[in-house]
């Protein structure tokens, strides 16, 4: 029997699931409703300086890449077997395109880390 | 010969008929938010190796009434799908034992719902600058 590839994918799945549980929320109310409407923060909070520091050390590109990365592994997982549940019975093509789309973003963050220098 | 066409139950809205079904199409659901909003940090990443300009750029774009309705949006769900994680987790992980008697479920949920409230308030003052 072939063996399966789906304990790497739930790994995945898992690891990106605690991650958005834990960082998650307040995460979006920070860079996405805090900041932008400066209440409750200083305006410099997310200033270009401070975030291309964050970006620069290598705690912040620790954080920046397990965020974007995992968050992307566990969506397109969970996205990819709700399409089941839509009635859509989807094969290898759509596996293709959601773990891909999750592996592509991935090398992506990846490279734009390095080239945002050290 | 005759082609029969079989019957085959439609599963439109199938969901829709029971509130369990609901929340878990609500939980389901919240990983497009969750993915959306990786896609926004990820194009962040992006501005902010295009330099100063780009980046302001990006920031700017945030504060535009949809991307500001997207994101409470986004929060809802995402918190939704902290509250449903710790919730099923003792479900899916191996039984855990304290001097031979199991720990209840619940107190291993209520210990991931206070983990995320303590890492938000960790990651709030981080951000904050203390």
């Amino acid at each position: 029997m072939r063996r399966s590839n789906e304990p790497i994918f739930w790994s995945l799945f898992g690891v990106g699931g605690v991650l958005s549980a834990l960082l998650g929320p307040i995460l979006i109310l920070i860079t996405g409703i805090i900041a932008p409407t400066g209440i409750g923060m200083p305006p410099q909070a997310m200033s270009y300086q401070r975030m291309l520091a964050f970006a620069q050390s290598w705690y912040g590109k620790v954080v920046l890449l397990a965020v974007i990365s995992l968050f992307l592994w566990h969506a397109v997982h969970r996205i990819y077997h709700s399409l089941h549940d839509l009635g859509i019975h989807a094969g290898t093509g759509a596996a293709v395109l959601c773990y891909g789309f999750a592996l592509v973003a991935t090398l992506a963050a990846g490279c734009l880390l390095f080239v945002i220098g050290f | 010969m005759s082609a029969t066409k079989p019957y085959v139950r439609s599963m439109n809205g199938w969901w829709r008929k029971n509130p369990y079904f609901m929340r878990y199409m609500l939980r389901e659901a919240s990983a497009v938010f969750l993915a959306v909003y990786a896609v926004i940090l990820l194009v962040g990443v992006f501005r902010l190796s295009q330099g100063a300009g780009a980046y302001n750029t990006w920031l700017a774009a945030l504060t535009n009434p949809l991307a500001l309705v997207f994101h409470w949006v986004a929060l809802f769900m995402v918190a939704y799908h902290a509250y449903t994680w710790w919730k099923v987790m003792p479900k899916t992980m191996p039984m855990l034992r304290v001097s031979g008697k199991r720990i209840p479920e619940i107190v291993l949920s209520a210990g991931g719902w206070a983990a995320t409230v303590v890492v938000s308030l960790v990651v709030y003052a981080l951000v904050r600058g203390l």
